[in-house]
């Protein structure tokens, strides 16, 4: 094509009519919120995980008013418990990991030129989710409820019903619900990484924010999964009276521990590399010119989301574990250091070889690095754990996280607002009060946390409600009980800035001269995301290709059309970005709402003991769940279609080519990861407890074994069928899905026979052999709802042999439940501790 | 950079003075938390000079001109300042911080005493190598100069030992031993206080701590083993009438029993409650009556049924027992 048919300006504006038709997003009192475009999922998310925080910050200024001066009587010992617990749990999970999610909602298909995420419902059911369960656990607080154990949670003051009441089931639950919701987050954004990527966009070409995704993202996946399997055992022992974390059956409170800091460590590089991220986006910008070191940052975030999963031990070192492990975890805590000195030094550099453009978001970003250097450098110290066993759980420790969480995300992400606030709104902030908000702020967090360092060496402990005067520590709360309300004076600032904004004026494309696609949005956003997705050379593609913003404009890359009045984007290959196929997304939808709805029900009906009611609601969100999946995975009405440049890219892909093959398997990934956790426990006992399983008889081999051979023939059955399905023989592969649903159900049965005789209330060892097995007989479970639902897709036409993602899907769920099923069985059978 | 001139104020400021003497991890009393104070103000000083480079570095970044350094010197400005030098220097303090993880030694001589966290007190028992071991409660004393083992668990929840100007803390669990090996070396009164979070008076479980001369030590020790010096009369006939033997153990006297804390030698004590209330007699009447007003969530039961008199008369009784 040499003169191009996107000359023709009443053709670009015909394609732009459809465009604007297929992306119009619905309206009505209520139809207007079953919208899944990631323009406005992502702002509501925002805009609630920044109300979470407001009401987070709240309760840290009531707690400081209380502690302002000694023997202080303002809230009782049980609110202040309360306040605490809150504070910090809604600020981790309430606040900074939706936020990173709900900022990456918004901003990555623009980074990557795609028109929407690959799976746009699931954005929206995990922002329902979020907003059910973060409502349920904040608003606790407003009926004296709240959980009241602290972030961590440990038991057994937490497990112990007779010391904690409804609160700790909220915590536990609410917060389950939640976890759930942020891999759903991280499974959509990392498919969206690896597989919306425009044509050309070669990892090594991805902006650094993609690859902070991709890396955060693979951590949740990694870090979540550790917790919510030690939720599962905490709520068994708290419901039903399962002894995991009780020592006098055999029970170790500090399996918890484990399990809370594998997840906790990883955590707080979760809510700070996406910090960073904002960093490596807007330092380029204002030094005019290209970060330096690109692929020294990739190593660095990755380097530190590795390293991070091996520290968590630094948060137990006053647990008295050997004093050689001790040794071993402050190594690896003071390793991550060097990573971090990497990247901040290549912000430095470039801002060195660059012309600095200053303005408000750079100063945000300057005060945030200040801060969190001195974060730092406390890090730093309490890593040396003979420092760590004097100031594990004082103040000071409350000083070094403040001063690390708000210079690596809080004021990184104040300053990311400033600077992405006109490509969401088209309007920019006023970069008076954004200084006065930020220099309000700066002293007030200084004056706020710098004396808490002092207070912590001077004896004070965490989580106390009171102090005595003889600490004579009472002048050093009073200056960070003053610190903190001129903390919340400068936000305050900031609030009103931004609520001033619809007053102001739109401001021009681009205002900052940015180099990344992004910046292609228009200051009157239209919702089809990129008129045309480009072809990119270069990292800063605005900067460096040759009038590509009026390409893109003019429809003159790929994809310029919606032909079929269908939402669409292009995917490609995962390491390269070759184009592979056009997929149909899913449009305005109550599902994922509905869905939302009945998995919480689950969570929030379980709370009260309702369980009739809950396992209700578990059959309805079943229901909604292939009700959603039922008109996923069409068949097209061609085979393929043109996306200009005479390409053709087909419309149907199944197997590691289709973003619905990844989003199984990187779920599954999570899924293992889980039951990894149990297994976890069981080791745990086995190696630390000599007298685990003692005086218990268990399963024996042979009961195992016979559960063991018909959920390995349910794979092996559903392997066979989809090759015989690719293969053209679809009766043939009907009937085996058929036998493979029946072996999984033999199975199931089975495996409830390992547990004949076993009393998981009196001993860990029974408890933890129930939890083994009804982890994998509730995915044997699943495997037959899985073959059933491929079984009832071939028989309505939605399934052939070149069509067959379901088959495929289903494929990687029964690899992952047959490994499962193969250490679970091994496990109780040939591990036991007696019996042998 | 606001922020290091606070802390170059008022530090200094803070170490010289030390705001108290008796609950602090910088006016330390052992051999233990010296040897940390020693790390800590070498890491601080490293610190300062860290913070305060960088910060130079910074402000010196972003007032350079244009292409002020070029590509390959930003690249090896990145691997020096932010790879090389740091791995130098954290391997150098990891080495230096090395000696310090060790334990102390300890001998089979050396004295042994067992604490058990409780919601919100701590049971205390000395077991002297070769003698009998002595009960008691919300107190610790230990000789200067000699090696102490403490071997610490938890009745209930996860609690965590702490005397500040001694050494270290070490969590106490339920189902786990953990020890800790000190050596104090100055005698005084001190305090320590429970630094993991354990329930609604967190805040109010803490415990004296007296370190004293050996040979005075071994004398005070003596005198705890004999059996507590109870006067009869009113105070005691209310003891028993209110069933408060049930709980509190007195040697000698009543039958033992390890539910709440020993009262054997409760009149020599100079705190009350865990070390939250002065040993007044009015204090420890109004204890006796409203536990829960002083200690939220104690499991103590509360005795509104005593007249005032019968309170004073109890806290007579029990100040009696030296």
């Amino acid at each position: 094509m040499s003169l191009h048919a996107q000359d023709d300006p009443a053709l670009r504006a015909a394609q732009e009519d459809r465009l604007r038709e297929v992306w119009k997003p619905p309206s009505g009192l209520f139809l207007r919120w079953t919208d899944t475009n990631n323009n406005r999922v992502g702002v509501w998310y925002t805009l609630t995980a920044f109300g979470f925080m407001l009401f987070a910050g709240v309760l840290a200024l009531i707690m400081r008013t209380q502690l302002a001066v000694p023997d202080n009587d303002l809230v009782s010992a049980n609110t202040f418990n309360q306040l605490f617990t809150l504070h910090g749990s809604v600020m981790m999970f309430l606040f900074a990991v939706p936020m990173f999610e709900a900022v990456s909602i918004i901003l990555l298909p623009q980074l990557l030129g795609a028109r929407d995420l690959p799976f746009p419902r699931l954005s929206a059911f995990g922002y329902w989710s979020f907003l059910i369960g973060g409502v349920f656990v904040a608003g606790s607080i407003f009926f004296n409820a709240a959980p009241d154990g602290g972030w961590f949670m440990y038991p057994p003051l937490t497990t112990r019903t007779d010391l904690s009441g409804l609160g700790a089931d909220i915590w536990m639950l609410g917060l389950s619900f939640i976890e759930v919701s942020s891999v759903a987050a991280a499974v959509e954004l990392i498919v969206g990484v690896l597989k919306c990527r425009p044509p050309g966009m070669r990892l090594n070409l991805m902006p650094l924010y993609a690859w902070y995704i991709l890396v955060v993202a693979v951590m949740i996946l990694f870090a979540f999964p550790p917790l919510i399997a030690g939720d599962l055992l905490f709520e068994m022992e708290r419901l039903l009276n399962w002894p995991f974390f009780d020592a006098a059956r055999g029970g170790d409170p500090l399996l918890w521990q484990h399990l809370f800091w594998i997840f906790g460590h990883p955590e707080v590089y979760i809510v700070f590399l996406p910090s960073i991220a904002l960093f490596a986006m807007m330092i380029p910008t204002f030094a005019q010119r290209h970060l330096l070191g690109y692929p020294w940052i990739v190593l660095a975030a990755v380097g530190t989301a590795f390293l991070s999963f091996g520290l968590w031990v630094h948060h137990m070192f006053a647990t008295g574990l050997p004093k050689i492990s001790l040794a071993f975890f402050s190594a690896a805590s003071e390793a991550v250091a060097i990573p971090t000195g990497v990247q901040i030094f290549a912000f430095i550099a470039t801002l060195w070889a660059g012309k600095v453009k200053w303005s408000t978001p750079l100063l945000y970003a300057s005060g945030s690095l200040a801060v969190f250097v001195i974060g730092g450098l406390t890090g730093v110290m309490v890593a040396i754990a003979p420092f760590d066993w004097q100031a594990h759980d004082t103040y000071f420790v409350v000083a070094h996280l403040h001063y690390v969480l708000i210079g690596g995300t809080l004021l990184p992400l104040f300053g990311g607002l400033y600077y992405y606030w006109p490509l969401i709104t088209g309007k920019k902030l006023s970069d008076r009060l954004g200084r006065i908000a930020f220099w309000i702020m700066f002293v007030g967090i200084n004056l706020t946390f710098f004396p808490m360092h002092l207070s912590g060496l001077e004896g004070m402990p965490r989580r106390v409600f009171t102090y005595p005067a003889e600490l004579n520590i009472g002048w050093l709360n009073l200056a960070s009980t003053a610190g903190s309300y001129l903390f919340a004076t400068g936000v305050l600032v900031l609030v009103v800035d931004l609520a001033l904004s619809p007053t102001r004026a739109k401001s021009p494309r681009n205002p900052w001269n940015a180099g990344t696609l992004e910046w292609l949005a228009l200051p009157d956003d239209e919702d089809w995301g990129i008129r045309s997705v480009p072809l990119i050379e270069s990292r800063y593609p605005i900067w460096d290709q040759k009038d590509f913003v009026a390409k893109v404009d003019e429809g003159r890359f790929f994809l310029p059309d919606a032909e079929e009045g269908r939402r669409e984007t292009i995917v490609t290959s995962v390491l390269d970005a070759k184009p592979v196929s056009v997929i149909r997304l899913g449009g305005p939808s109550v599902k994922p709402m509905i869905t939302a709805v009945a998995l919480g029900s689950v969570f929030i009906l379980t709370t009260y003991h309702l369980y009739l009611l809950a396992a209700l609601g578990g059959v309805a969100t079943l229901a909604c769940v292939l009700w959603w999946l039922w008109d996923t995975a069409e068949i097209p009405e061609k085979p393929e279609k043109p996306i200009g440049h005479g390409m053709h890219l087909s419309l149907y892909r199944s197997g590691p080519a289709a973003p619905g093959w990844w989003a199984m398997f990187i779920t599954m990934m999570a899924d293992a990861t889980a039951y990894s956790g149990l297994v976890f426990g069981y080791y745990f006992y086995w190696t630390v407890h000599p007298d685990f399983g003692e005086g218990f008889t268990g399963p024996g081999i042979a009961a195992p074994m016979i559960a063991l051979a018909p959920s390995l023939a349910s794979w092996a059955l559903t392997l066979i069928a989809r090759e015989v399905h690719a293969r053209g023989h679809v009766m043939l592969a009907r009937l085996l899905l058929i036998g493979g649903a029946a072996m999984a159900v033999v199975g199931l049965f089975a495996g409830l026979r390992c547990l004949d005789g076993l009393d998981p209330q009196v001993n860990v060892y029974p408890a933890i052999i129930w939890v083994l097995v009804i982890w994998t007989v509730a995915h044997a479970a699943v495997a037959v709802v899985m073959q059933l639902y491929t079984l009832a897709r071939s028989l309505a036409g939605k399934m052939d042999p070149t069509h067959d993602a379901d088959l495929r899907n289903i494929t990687v769920y029964m690899h992952f439940f047959a490994l499962t099923a193969i250490v679970t069985y091994m496990t109780i059978g040939w591990f036991p501790e007696t019996g042998l | 950079m606001r922020g290091k001139h606070v802390a170059i104020a008022v530090l200094p400021a803070c170490l010289l003075s030390a705001c108290n003497r008796h609950q602090s991890t910088l006016a330390p009393f052992g051999a233990d938390a010296a040897d940390i104070r020693h790390l800590f103000i070498i890491m601080l000083v490293g610190a300062v000079i860290i913070a305060g480079a960088v910060a130079l570095l910074m402000r010196h970044a972003v007032r350079a001109p244009e292409g002020a350094i070029s590509h390959q010197k930003g690249m090896r400005i990145v691997l020096w300042l932010g790879g090389i030098i740091p791995t130098v220097v954290l391997m150098g303090l990891l080495a230096y911080s090395l000696p310090y993880m060790r334990p102390r030694p300890v001998a089979p001589a050396d004295l042994q005493i067992a604490v058990d966290g409780e919601q919100f007190w701590w049971r205390v028992t000395y077991r002297p190598a070769g003698a009998t071991s002595v009960d008691s409660a919300n107190e610790i004393r230990i000789p200067t100069g000699r090696t102490v083992a403490f071997r610490l668990s938890a009745g209930d929840v996860v609690h965590s030992f702490w005397i500040p100007g001694l050494a270290g803390k070490m969590d106490m669990i339920p189902g786990r031993t953990n020890d800790l090996i000190v050596r104090a070396d100055k005698p005084g009164r001190y305090r320590g206080q429970c630094a993991e979070f354990c329930g609604l008076s967190h805040a109010l479980m803490a415990f004296d701590v007296i370190a004293m001369p050996p040979a005075a030590f071994d004398a005070w020790l003596a005198g705890q083993r004999r059996p507590a010096q109870a006067r009869d009369g009113e105070g005691a006939r209310l003891f028993a009438a209110n069933g408060c033997n049930g709980c509190h153990a007195i040697a000698g006297v009543t039958a033992p029993t390890r539910i709440g804390p020993d009262l054997t030698h409760f009149g020599s004590r100079r705190t009350l409650a865990a070390g939250i209330l002065p040993m007044t007699q009015a204090h420890v009447a109004a204890f006796i009556r409203h536990p829960e007003k002083t200690k939220p969530g104690v499991r103590m039961p509360s005795f509104p049924q005593l007249s005032d008199d019968q309170a004073l008369a109890l806290a007579r009784y029990l100040q009696g027992l030296k």
